[in-house]
């Protein structure tokens, strides 16, 4: 982050009041405020989809703590993305019982329907693809999460159901 | 047998709400301690019911919770009582199902828990992929609130309580509670030193209790009941039941309520089925990815912690993976390794620089590029990083555990790959 060259912007003039509003809500059972750190980010992310530099400049000034360590925070987490994502995150188990039952294959399917790799999104950002830490649903692998819903037993039928709309090289 | 933590939860069957929770008798243990048992007692009965820990180490309960300052002995401020809900084990998917299909019973469990530390704030710190949980959970809080089983004097009885569902923004190793604590501090999780343990000071500095989402929904059962009903509902060595699970290519994957002790081989046929047509058993890993594999032999043992234990291996979560036939071992040690590596937090060089190298020389194998001397380096891995004390906590000796295992049942698999300069298995997915 090249934080040198950013003019610290007024905290008011990034956060919305309706951000400002929750991250308040959330220090109400905080000792100290750098504790809502994480909250602030996936309260900032909610409404932008991800976490730009000026999101988090603002948010560390309105946190009493540096940058630097806010950026700390925000890398080591999966759910927080420092980089902009398609409408739609799919989070893609390739943990070890999703393996067994074929998640590699599957993968190279969603792969080739939407012409990303993971950590890319598709060029309409409809979605973003990346792999997730098992999910939980062992018992129905091979799964994944499109936005907020799992879907289980996933074979190449199912990827080309969901993802009918959104074929590679489709000029929608 | 009785159904005690999955009484509420049926295929095919709603999520129950407050009122379905308690036309099933919910909410009668927080009404018995609250119209008369101490904090000690209810303490005391969880101690003498044998509950152990059920999020992986078995660690006894009451003894856990002993270790809290009471009373006078505590200087003033909060107590944290935190509900582990950051399921993310590989092959573990228990809790989910505790927590989508009867939010109310792990409530229940954490305010009688958090009553026998004088706790006076709880937090769920749950994954935040698990969406629909969040929200069941969030409703139930509701409805405890406005039932008065939270907030200031619960039922009556002065005592008080707030609870918050959390979200994580997501890390294996926010699991570690002192990671967790960490978290939940808004921090980077990396795990903490220990001592001071948390029990003496975690969350702010603060006494605190960390359990995991299936050993707090056995409280309110316990402390309705007593601990000799629930010594009883073991078949072998360990107190109460436990929500066992099997992944990977058998016929009715899932996982069930049945006794402590209960033998692998009929969770194994007769719950999940056998293994699917065509393919023959080769080994497990008996409690998540971070576990040791067993094989055919041990398919008689009791799934208890010390049996287990003593078998070379850990009960961990009790959710078995099972390797069939035509899964190439070493492409599954490869799978687990790349997860440990990527969730390593990054603070102790033996993990962070040990798991990658470990999953180089792996992919190496894997990919027929591997030389002899590759499993000398495997073997000093395991020794150096999968030593407790070598590493800053138990992610890394964790990971070596399923390597080190398949080294010992499944040698030949990594020599014919070496040998033959290719993965035998040509499943299509290998590395």
């Amino acid at each position: 982050m090249s934080n040198a060259k950013m003019i610290q912007s007024d905290i008011s003039s990034v956060l919305t009041l309706q951000e400002m509003a929750e991250i308040d809500h959330e220090l109400e059972h905080i000792p100290y405020k750098s504790g809502a750190a994480i909250d602030a980010l996936k309260i900032v992310q909610a409404g932008r989809g991800w976490v730009s530099d000026e999101s988090l400049q603002a948010i560390a000034k309105y946190l009493d703590m540096s940058a630097e360590e806010l950026e700390g925070v925000a890398t080591f987490y999966n759910l927080i993305y420092r980089r902009p994502v398609g409408e739609k995150v799919i989070l893609f188990c390739d943990s070890v019982s999703c393996w067994i039952s074929g998640c590699d294959s599957i993968k190279q399917t969603i792969s080739d329907t939407l012409g990303i790799d993971y950590g890319e999104t598709t060029e309409d950002n409809r979605y973003t693809l990346l792999p997730v830490p098992c999910l939980g649903a062992c018992d129905r692998a091979p799964v994944m999460m499109v936005g907020d819903d799992l879907v289980t037993h996933l074979d190449d039928n199912k990827i080309s159901e969901i993802f009918a709309s959104s074929k590679a090289g489709d000029q929608s | 047998m009785e159904k005690v933590l999955t009484r509420n939860i049926e295929p095919g069957k709603a999520p129950t709400d407050m009122a379905a929770y308690e036309a099933n008798g919910g909410y009668q243990g927080l009404r018995k301690a609250m119209s008369g048992m101490s904090p000690l007692e209810c303490r005391e009965v969880v101690s003498a019911s044998n509950l152990r820990g059920r999020g992986g180490a078995g660690f006894p309960t009451g003894m856990k919770w002993s270790f809290v300052p009471m009373d006078d002995k505590c200087t003033p401020g909060h107590k944290y009582l935190v509900c582990n809900a950051d399921e993310m084990e590989p092959g573990a998917f228990k809790d989910r199902l505790l927590m989508e299909y009867d939010p109310h019973q792990l409530i229940e469990g954490m305010i009688l828990s958090a009553y026998c530390i004088g706790a006076d704030l709880s937090y769920i710190f749950i994954r935040g992929e698990y969406v629909v949980a969040i929200e069941r959970l969030r409703q139930a809080l509701v409805e405890c609130y406005a039932k008065g089983y939270l907030g200031d004097n619960i039922l009556g009885s002065g005592f008080k309580l707030d609870m918050y569902v959390h979200p994580s923004a997501g890390r294996y190793i926010c699991g570690e509670e002192t990671a967790l604590i960490n978290a939940l501090e808004g921090k980077r999780a990396n795990p903490r030193a220990k001592p001071p343990f948390p029990q003496v000071s975690g969350l702010w500095g603060r006494p605190t209790i960390v359990n995991n989402v299936e050993t707090l929904c056995n409280i309110p059962h316990i402390i309705e009941r007593g601990a000799e009903w629930f010594k009883s509902l073991g078949v072998g060595e360990d107190a109460g039941t436990k929500i066992f699970g099997v992944s990977g290519r058998v016929k009715t994957p899932g996982c069930w309520e049945l006794p402590m002790g209960t033998p692998i081989r009929e969770i194994l046929e007769n719950y999940a089925g056998g293994m699917q047509d065509g393919l023959q058993l080769k080994g497990f890993l008996p409690g998540g990815g971070s576990t040791d594999f067993l094989t055919q032999e041990h398919l008689d043992l009791a799934m208890d912690y010390n049996v287990i234990s003593k078998a070379g291996s850990r009960m961990g979560t009790g959710t078995m993976i099972i390797l069939d036939d035509q899964t190439c071992p070493v492409g599954m040690v490869l799978n687990l390794i790349r997860f440990f590596a990527h969730e390593s937090c990054g603070f102790c060089t033996p993990c962070r620089d040990g798991l990658p190298w470990t999953r180089q020389v792996l992919e190496e194998i894997e990919q027929g590029r591997g030389k002899t001397e590759d499993l000398d380096t495997l073997e000093y891995q395991i020794n150096y990083i999968g030593a407790i004390g070598n590493t800053h906590c138990a992610l890394a000796p964790g990971a070596m555990e399923p390597l080190q295992s398949a080294l010992k049942y499944f040698r030949e698999d990594f020599e014919r790959h070496i040998s033959g300069s290719c993965c035998p298995y040509h499943s299509g997915k290998g590395a």
